[in-house]
């Protein structure tokens, strides 16, 4: 294919600037390939701490048996409640002394047991957003033998704020260093178009279309932006690996958002030269 | 072939280049289009190109209009129409058989077809043994061959050429109107723009038009 031998040989033909562009767009894509290991890392994180969230009510001493089945069944039958578990005021004293073994003496003295029974409300993954989980309260709080229920709603809501600000970070951040990598390819692509200028004119001359001339620049930004990632790759796993070895540890980025990375590298290569190509085309 | 009516070019700097020319070129002729420097040749042979655009009147060639025209068409009418210049405009780090194959590569023809033809096109321009040749170890005359094989790979049916033998010595310049006539002879049309009066002269049966700041002063068919 024309097109496709003409990129690489453009490659053979100016290795250095080959290398140099290749080589920046990996400086881009490295510092696009950080956030997304602390973007990772960060969710990975706010999962886990989102599993925890729980709504616990707990109830009055009078509630009957059958009241609290009732209620329970109702509960379960919301969509967003996972499952609902009934905790004796039996139960909740065996808990408290297993839980808090250091002072279990205290409860062995007591002649009543002084804790409440409870239903501990799980919700479904993907339900736990801090208006699910309040109006899964009021609606739990509704019961008249409901005493208290608690949920932590301030931390429920700095989570929230934290997931946010991180996904606004990484977009800005990573937005800002992918649109660098863009501007190098155009620029090595626009060099490239200065070499070949006399080529170009002489194409139009014996009567190639705009796409012929097209082809084998978006091919080369394509090869460019790829062996970008290529070599950004290794350096975000090295950056991950100390990091994570010296101070604390992190996960490494899923293989999707490995191949993302590549994806990026190509389109990007290939929408620069598209634009620096076009320029061209358009003030011969 | 060739139509222009009352045509007028204006650049926005250097002024009028066409003064309302209007003349037609038919299939298969052979025309001198001659004046002095500034007269307009160039920018006449730019407009059958497609290169340039009136600022008024109408310019045809080969039933397109260059009104109405593409880019995409304006890439299919040049693959019919062959263009010379005198600094022959080759390829330097590609060889003479390099530099013709170029001109069938972008029409994306075959490469058995490509062989056969450049092969061809070499021996009909006196070259065959220089295919391999790069452009700085030819001669002029050697190099506006190459130039000539280029413009005729797709077989146009018209030929410009812009002051060909301007950089070249009497000898060659009369084997490249030799070809020339041999082009003609078989059947494609020729516009030749050159103020080498000697040489039109020694031509007589051929049609010549004669420019003069940007109007059409003579037509021997006319």
């Amino acid at each position: 294919m024309y097109a496709l031998r003409e990129a690489l040989a453009a490659f053979r033909r100016t290795p250095v600037l080959t290398v140099l562009s290749a080589a920046m767009i990996g400086l881009s894509l490295c510092v696009v390939g950080i956030f997304a290991v602390t973007a990772h890392n960060v969710r990975e994180v706010l999962d886990r701490v989102e599993s925890r969230v729980e709504i616990v009510a707990y109830l009055r001493d009078d509630a009957t048996e059958q009241q609290v089945q009732d209620a329970r069944a109702q509960i379960l039958a919301l969509p967003e409640v996972r499952e609902v578990l009934y905790v004796s005021r039996a139960q909740a004293l065996e808990i408290a002394k297993q839980e808090l073994s250091d002072i279990s003496s205290i409860f062995s003295d007591l002649d009543v047991n002084p804790l409440p029974a409870s239903l501990e409300i799980s919700l479904v993954p993907g339900q736990k957003g801090p208006d699910v989980v309040t109006a899964v309260a009021a609606r739990v709080s509704s019961y008249s033998f409901v005493e208290d229920v608690r949920y932590g709603r301030e931390w429920l809501d700095k989570v929230y704020l934290l997931r946010r600000v991180a996904g606004a970070a990484a977009l800005v951040v990573g937005g800002a260093f992918a649109l660098v990598a863009a501007l190098i390819i155009g620029a090595a692509v626009r060099m490239a178009i200065f070499a070949r200028r006399d080529e170009i004119a002489i194409m139009r001359l014996v009567g190639a279309t705009h796409g012929f001339i097209r082809r084998p620049f978006l091919f080369e930004g394509f090869f460019t932006g790829l062996l970008g990632a290529l070599l950004a790759l290794p350096a975000v796993y090295i950056i991950f690996r100390v990091l994570s070895d010296a101070i604390f540890h992190l996960d490494w980025i899923p293989p999707l958002w490995v191949l993302g990375g590549f994806v990026i590298g190509g389109v990007l290569g290939i929408i620069a030269s598209w634009s620096a190509v076009r320029q061209h085309l358009r003030e011969l | 072939m060739i139509h222009f009516q009352n045509v007028v070019v204006e650049y926005p700097r250097s002024g009028r280049a066409l003064n309302d020319i209007s003349f037609q070129v038919m299939k298969n002729e052979f025309c001198f289009l001659t004046g002095h420097s500034g007269a307009g040749k160039t920018t006449v042979l730019r407009l059958i190109h497609m290169a340039d655009r009136p600022t008024d009147g109408e310019v045809r060639v080969s039933g397109y209009s260059a009104d109405t025209i593409r880019a995409r068409e304006v890439a299919v009418l040049r693959r019919k129409i062959g263009f010379v210049f005198q600094d022959f405009r080759l390829l330097p780090d590609r060889t003479a058989a390099e530099n013709i194959a170029f001109a069938l590569q972008v029409t994306g023809a075959p490469k058995s077809l490509i062989r056969v033809k450049v092969s061809r096109l070499l021996a009909q321009v006196g070259l065959a043994a220089k295919s391999e040749a790069v452009p700085t170890e030819l001669s002029g005359g050697e190099q506006q061959r190459v130039a000539i094989a280029r413009a005729l790979a797709n077989d146009p049916v018209l030929l410009l050429a812009d002051e060909p033998t301007g950089n070249l010595d009497d000898r060659a310049t009369r084997g490249i109107y030799d070809l020339f006539r041999e082009i003609h002879a078989a059947g494609t049309a020729v516009l030749l723009a050159t103020h080498d009066s000697a040489l039109i002269r020694s031509h007589p049966h051929a049609r010549v038009m004669e420019l003069d700041h940007g109007q059409l002063v003579y037509d021997s068919e006319a």
